[in-house]
């Protein structure tokens, strides 16, 4: 308690917040010469110069499950409800690389997302789906390096130019290794096959984004916002460096790589999180990495989700929250927004609580003028200060994680893992106690609450059978002599540490991601909390 | 209590769920309730479960499940707990269980359902008084 009594507030990045701002504060912590024009360095105020004004965020709900067919369904369904993009959700077989009829996916088959197999399997998923014209993110990492040359695949034998083909992949494996764990092979490698990635696409696919880095899922694992920005500057700055290890100029890559990012807490907080991550990156990977392409520099986003802000409790009160996440994306310039359905803290979306989340986002840029001006919260006294103080803060954890040797040896040995964890832990109990508000759990809560607010979606058996029946029906179609001397020379290509990427052939991804750990060998977790 | 009469928890990832936010924040909050704990670390299979369980000679089998396969893998590991002998040792499961599967889990054997938004002081008190002198 100060003199007049008001509380200390401070916020979750542990920054203490004034009761009032004023202009002397924004020169105090560092004035506005970091901010410059939007579309220009150091792009604080948005990568572009009209952002929304020319083309508004794209809306890509994150949807998949069951078969390619049934999955194919509701992605039309969501196209035909004025979504802008796909956002593709695999089964958690498909990302940890088994086929669906391997012993360790019983009963996983199709249930958290779609079940991908064989590049048939791809060619269903999109049938009828304009590449062109609707861009599709695949949510995949460990598998990535298999998937995305499957997608590439099938986009080419449709007949689309791969030299002007868009779209991204997740493929972001330090991550998952922190947060979502769906790794396959050991950490060096699995950069390794990042940089494969990047590398070939920035010769074959020069439009596609090979990686989205995200911080969202350290945050979800317990991080704050200011440290899931720079940590994901971290594993960048890893992915980044191994392909410049190869020979290729910042320039050649650089401006295809995405991010991912959190929105749940404080509005103020994460608005300033995205201004301040924006001009950090710009400045990183300018003076760092002597980019000189402007589009090298952009943070280009998806920022949405917010999942570990959604509560189990009175779900319907995630439909409230869901909007609020989406007005700080808009507020923040982002360019894609994926929101987390009210309902996800219990199930997969139904078509009702997808098409609410579509709703909340062309509220916001139909009704409420959030697309008329750029950078709407620019020049307020809070704002601003806080701006600069995120900078910092980034700054600061960056360089904590240079001094702890590294983003790479601290995922291998789980330093931050354990760190994150034990700030998962902290913050549960904060939640439980009350120290940390949260609506519907320790305050206003509702005992005795009953699921009815929630449709489940059904999982259906029939769904992964036939998928099994399917991928045995490709199998047995097939040049097999052609399929294993193609395995052979992916094993060869890793062997000989040569890029995978184009030795990829149309065998199964069970199959390809046995013959690379035959080579690489597979993740084991440090169990450290 | 002193270290050999500890009360010993394996907590277990299931399948091929990579959720383990929720299972490492219940490992610390039983390890500073004075338990003994392992975490099993993801991706384990019914039958590294129990073998594990059977090694570590665990006085408690606790699963976290968020992706939904809860009952297939309970109905595994259920034979497996016969198979070995390891019916006696408590059985509990938290993460995203919906509340109609409830009834099926509990005809499996599980003791106790711990879904998302369960207190940590209930599962510490649950486990506390169904272990230890006195109890099965």
């Amino acid at each position: 308690m100060d003199g007049s009594g008001a509380k200390k507030v401070v916020n979750e990045s542990g920054i203490e917040i004034q009761p009032l701002y004023g202009p002397e504060d924004v020169e105090q912590s560092g004035g506005t010469g970091f901010l410059g024009d939007p579309g220009g360095y150091p792009f604080t105020r948005g990568i572009h110069k009209e952002m929304y004004r020319k083309r508004p965020w794209t809306m890509r709900q994150y949807a998949g499950f069951g078969n390619p067919a049934e999955t194919n369904q509701r992605f039309k369904y969501l196209i035909e409800n004025g979504q802008t993009g796909l956002n593709v959700a695999f089964d958690l077989p498909t990302q940890t690389g088994l086929d669906s009829d391997n012993v360790l996916a019983e009963g996983e088959v199709g249930r958290v997302g779609m079940a991908i197999d064989s590049l048939r399997d791809f060619e269903i998923a999109f049938d009828g789906i304009d590449l062109d014209k609707i861009t599709v993110s695949l949510t995949i990492n460990g598998a990535a390096a298999i998937l995305i040359a499957m997608y590439l695949a099938m986009a080419e034998k449709r007949g689309y130019d791969l030299s002007q083909l868009r779209g991204t992949a997740q493929n972001d494996i330090l991550k998952e290794f922190i947060g979502r764990g769906t790794w396959v092979f050991p950490v060096e490698p699995s950069i390794k096959l990042v940089g494969d990635t990047i590398e070939y696409c920035a010769e074959h696919a020069p439009k596609y984004s090979p990686v989205s880095v995200c911080g969202y899922h350290i945050r979800e694992s317990g991080c704050n916002p200011a440290e899931e920005m720079a940590y994901a500057f971290c594993i960048a700055k890893a992915y980044a460096d191994d392909v410049i290890g190869r020979g290729l100029h910042v320039d050649e890559f650089a401006g295809r790589l995405s991010y991912n990012f959190n929105l749940f807490g404080n509005l103020f907080e994460q608005v300033a999180k995205f201004r301040a991550g924006r001009g950090l990156w710009a400045k990183i990977i300018k003076e760092d990495y002597g980019a000189e392409d402007p589009r090298s520099m952009w943070l280009r986003m998806i920022a949405g989700g917010g999942g570990g802000g959604l509560t189990f409790e009175q779900p319907e009160v995630n439909i409230m929250r869901g909007a609020y996440y989406a007005l700080i994306s808009a507020l923040s310039g982002t360019q894609t927004m994926a929101l987390c359905s009210y309902d996800e803290a219990y199930t997969i979306p139904t078509e009702y609580s997808a098409r609410i989340s579509l709703r909340t986002m062309q509220l916001l840029m139909d009704e409420m003028g959030l697309c008329d001006t750029v950078d709407p919260l620019a020049g307020s006294y809070y704002v601003e200060t806080l701006t600069n103080q995120m900078r910092e803060k980034m700054e600061a954890v960056m360089a904590e994680v240079e001094a702890e040797g590294g983003i790479v040896e601290m995922v291998k040995d789980g330093r931050i893992q354990a760190k994150v964890s034990k700030q998962a832990y902290d913050m549960h109990r904060d939640i439980e106690s009350g120290a940390f508000p949260k609506v519907g759990v320790n305050r206003y809560r509702i005992e005795e609450e009953d699921e009815h607010e929630v449709e489940f979606h059904p999982y259906n058996l029939k769904d992964a059978e036939m998928q099994i029946e399917s991928l045995r029906r490709v199998r047995s179609r097939r040049d097999g002599a052609e399929a294993s001397a193609g395995l052979t020379r992916i094993r060869g290509a890793a062997e000989a540490g040569e890029n995978v990427m184009p030795a990829m052939v149309d065998a199964t991804v069970g199959e390809i991601t046995d013959a690379l750990v035959e080579v690489y060998g597979r993740y084991q977790e440090p169990i450290r909390f | 209590m002193s270290g050999a009469n500890k009360i010993k928890i394996l907590i277990g990832k299931p399948g091929l769920d990579g959720h383990d936010v929720g299972a490492k924040i219940v490992a610390r909050a039983l390890i500073d309730a004075g338990f003994d704990v392992i975490y099993s670390g993801l991706r384990k299979t019914p039958s590294e479960i129990a073998q594990l369980a059977l090694e570590e000679d665990a006085d408690v089998i606790g699963l976290s499940s968020l992706a939904g396969s809860h009952i297939e893998f309970c109905t595994k590991l259920k034979g497996l707990i016969d198979q070995y002998g390891l019916k006696e040792k408590l059985w509990v499961i938290g993460g995203c269980i919906p509340k109609q599967d409830h009834g099926a889990l509990k005809e499996i054997g599980l003791d106790g359902i711990f879904p998302n938004g369960s207190r940590l002081e209930d599962i510490v008190d649950f486990i506390s008084s169904n272990t230890g002198p006195g109890q099965a």
